[in-house]
């Protein structure tokens, strides 16, 4: 019922043109997303390539960033439009906090957890500090940041929608329209196309995921220790090795 | 020449790893580090390339004081090899044995033909070199670690428990590997393990320490095994040393006597006498024994060899008589347990 | 600053505070208990069947595409729930957390060693006894870690739930931002980390009751 409901809505050419239309929001909603992964990305990725390179600091890293998971993202975005004025800035910095600590996991857990021996070797090579972060921790991180950014992706589209509260074109227009004009055609119209949009952006990630991982990286989550015809013939991932375990960098998806 | 002039290394949390080491490893020989885990071997070791800095002490290779060259720099003039290889999984195998001489600046080309060098070198086929770490078994990973590790052709190898991961009849595949490059290439390997029976096997000298990080004997395998120097290494090499030291003198001396044989397949007839069945290029297939059965024949030995091997030949030989081969595996002859015991007996006299 | 003291000065917005405060708890932490239950079920279903193993991770992964918000629209579409009931947002709250746990639980049982297992089974365990006194003890660092995830995500999440009516302290920013006042939007964030932080503290300790073992090596 309120699926045909939702169907009607998503169908109707009316929702389909003019400044708040559909496509206009999707667009809006994929901008703040790129702004904020992007933002949060510049930040996290070279701390927790440091973090993880030297060892230092990781306990304050690891303390910082569950802070920044407990952070409510509607306080963070409300507070910050009443404070600065206007909604574009408070959305942009509330989401880069919320994309911060997957993104950090990510990195650091990557550059954390390659094999002791592997960076042993580079350095008993006669590697520099910076060779040995890229060309072997880097590389070898490169499944685990991967997911990082991916957890953090889904978990920016899911929550940008709360940005329609303060005044922002995005995909959550429909939902708290629908919601207060109750609706419900258009509210759960919104939200699949919310989660329509997660999926297709998750999906293009781990594809990105695939051109940029190694190799070899690839190869060891099939097997990891098998005979050649087997590993080659066989690119079925038994564990998505691609992504850090939630428990490691899951967070709030809203 | 790499020489430990009293170094000591004692870590942050207060243990002792190395207490006043004083060692000359000589170029161009293996020397092994051998001990109880806790002894300081690996943290010696790894005070050559400086992967540790000595706490007091100096460590000079080539008479130069290392503390004194900048890390990277020393360490792509030694070679390197741990346990599990640490092959980096992202890149193929040719790519990691090319390591090295592309961090000192040569053409990935170059590199690329030197690492296939190396690879046939260290007896792994050329097709190998696509691949990557992970599809290869351990023993093949350890070779291609060995190949790395001499990439860039330093006078000086480390190698840290290089093959204690793999299985007993690898291992001793990799050994024998070992030992074929070191006569073919004379490098200044010092080579860590924690097994004994590794260290008498391959090393021109064993350096046995103790927990602690103290030096409890430095000497070569024969002597370690004859005359230990306290109740500590006596109790390291073992309970069979007085036998296994015998792999260490050769058995010229022990007469072999002209041994009865039937050809293979050829009518055996009877005898009260055991007797060695041989194939037609004279290598020995077993005994027939006085009830005319045949039975499986014991070790083999090469004349000339050491006496541990004539007397296992002789005590594992179902008749009680030894079989002696030439080069070729042709049978040379028989011998005695007693026969071999008189000739230990006379040089003892 | 002045503000939030004259906010906080009136007894019945403290009173009002304290409500929206165990509401929060409530919405964010019968989920999180609930989903620790179903994640411990499913992930041994996981850890024994193969097929079953497959089927739920890749279900999890999809489960947290969802926005919560449309999740919270979709619900009484699916169980007939009134759109305004907390009941919407418990639900939810619960799939997520399931989804996040699931996994990190699987390949915790999938980690305790074989020859523990086979040591247990030769000894006599029968297979519920076994899973109950070996393979789930030694799985609860994982899950702890899992367990910690989710209990600060769903009281961040938990405020979302504002939106359509039923958010505990989310409630705060919702005012707030209708009145263009500050100070409720602070004391909400405020409290916010306050709940996590203690929550988080609490299951470190439980956690630390139930591992002993974990940090028996410190001491030697």
């Amino acid at each position: 019922m309120i699926f045909a409901d939702a169907f009607a809505w998503l169908v109707d050419p009316v929702n389909w043109s003019g400044g708040k239309s559909i496509p206009v929001r999707i667009g809006v909603h994929l901008l703040y997303c790129l702004g904020a992964v992007l933002g949060a990305a510049l930040i996290a990725v070279p701390l927790g390539l440091y973090v993880g390179h030297t060892g230092r600091g990781g306990v304050v890293l690891v303390g910082g960033s569950n802070a920044l998971r407990a952070l409510p993202t509607l306080g963070l975005v409300t507070f910050l439009y009443l404070v600065a004025g206007g909604g574009t800035t408070g959305v942009l910095i509330g989401l880069v906090v919320l994309a911060v600590p997957p993104i950090l996991a990510g990195a650091y857990a990557g550059v954390q957890d390659v094999d002791r021996g592997v960076v042993d070797a580079a350095r008993g090579m006669g590697m520099t500090g910076a060779q040995r972060l890229w060309q072997v921790e880097v590389p070898n991180a490169l499944p685990l940041l991967v997911g990082g950014l991916r957890n953090a992706t889904l978990q920016v589209v899911a929550t940008a929608s709360v940005a329609a509260y303060v005044g922002i074109e995005t995909l959550g227009r429909p939902l708290l329209d629908g919601l207060r004009v109750l609706d419900y055609g258009q509210f759960v119209g919104g939200a699949i196309l919310i989660a329509l949009l997660a999926v297709v952006l998750d999906v293009v990630l781990a594809g990105v995921g695939r051109l940029v991982v190694p190799a070899g990286l690839r190869l060891s989550a099939v097997t990891p220790s098998a005979q050649v015809g087997a590993a080659r013939s066989s690119r079925a991932q038994p564990r998505r090795r691609g992504e850090p375990a939630p428990a490691e960098s899951g967070g709030s998806t809203a | 020449m790499i020489e430990f002039r009293d170094v000591t290394k004692r870590f942050d949390d207060g243990t002792t790893a190395v207490n006043g080491l004083d060692l000359v490893v000589e170029a161009g020989t293996i020397t092994v580090f051998v001990g109880p885990s806790g002894c300081g071997k690996t943290t010696s070791l790894r005070m050559v390339n400086r992967m540790v800095d000595p706490t007091s002490g100096t460590v000079l290779v080539d008479g130069r004081d290392v503390l004194g060259v900048d890390p990277p720099a020393l360490r792509r003039g030694i070679g390197y090899v741990i346990q599990q290889a640490g092959l980096f999984p992202h890149r193929t195998v040719l790519d990691n044995v090319a390591t090295v001489p592309l961090l000192t600046g040569w053409t990935r080309r170059k590199a690329r033909q030197r690492a296939a060098e190396l690879l046939e070198l260290v007896g792994l086929p050329a097709e190998l070199g696509r691949r990557y770490p992970v599809q290869l078994s351990g023993g093949q990973q350890q070779r291609v670690g060995v190949a790395r590790a001499l990439a860039a052709d330093p006078p000086v190898l480390l190698m840290d428990e290089p093959f204690s991961a793999v299985d007993p009849v690898v291992r001793e595949g990799l050994q024998d590997e070992l030992l074929r490059l070191q006569a073919e290439l004379d490098k200044t390997i010092v080579f860590v393990t924690h097994d004994i029976d590794e260290a008498i096997r391959i090393g021109d000298k064993v350096a046995v320490m103790r927990t602690g990080g103290v030096l409890a004997q430095y000497a070569p395998p024969a002597e370690l095994l004859t005359r230990p120097a306290d109740d500590f290494v006596a109790g390291f090499v073992g309970k069979d040393r007085g036998y296994r030291s015998l792999s260490f003198v050769d058995s010229a001396g022990v007469e072999v006597a002209r041994a009865p044989t039937v050809a293979e397949g050829a009518e055996r007839g009877s005898s009260s006498d055991w007797r060695l069945v041989v194939d037609a290029d004279d290598r020995p297939r077993g005994w027939v024994a006085p009830d005319s059965t045949v039975v499986p024949g014991g070790s083999l030995y090469e004349v000339g060899a050491s006496l541990r091997g004539a007397l296992d030949a002789a005590l594992s030989s179902p008749s009680g008589l030894g079989v002696a081969v030439d080069a070729d595996g042709r049978v040379a002859g028989v011998v005695t347990a007693r026969q071999v015991l008189d000739v230990i007996e006379s040089r003892r006299g | 600053m002045g503000d939030i003291g004259k906010y906080l000065g009136d007894a019945g917005t403290r009173a009002a505070l304290l409500d929206m405060l165990l509401d929060h708890v409530y919405l964010s932490l019968v989920p999180l208990a609930v989903s620790v239950v179903l994640a411990i079920v499913l992930g041994l279903l996981c850890h024994r069947f193969r097929r079953v193993n497959a089927t739920l991770i890749g279900l999890s992964n999809v489960v947290y595409t969802v926005p919560s918000l449309a999740l919270f629209a979709i619900i009484p579409a699916v169980i007939g729930t009134q759109v305004l009931d907390p009941l919407n947002v418990i639900i939810a709250l619960t799939v997520y957390t399931t989804a996040l746990l699931v996994r990190p639980v699987a390949e915790a049982l999938a980690a305790v060693p074989a020859h523990v297992t086979a040591a247990a089974t030769a000894m006599g365990f029968r297979p519920l006894r076994r899973f109950l006194t070996v393979e789930l003890p030694l799985s609860v660092p994982v899950l702890a870690a899992g367990v910690r995830v989710g209990s600060v995500s769903n009281i961040s999440l938990v405020s979302v739930g504002a939106l359509i009516g039923t958010g505990g302290l989310g409630t705060l920013f919702t005012d707030g931002f209708r009145q263009r006042y500050l100070a409720p939007i602070i004391v909400g964030i405020v409290l916010t980390l306050v709940l996590a932080l203690v929550v988080d503290l609490l299951l470190v300790l439980l956690r630390d009751r139930l591992t002993p073992w974990t940090r028996a090596g410190e001491r030697l």
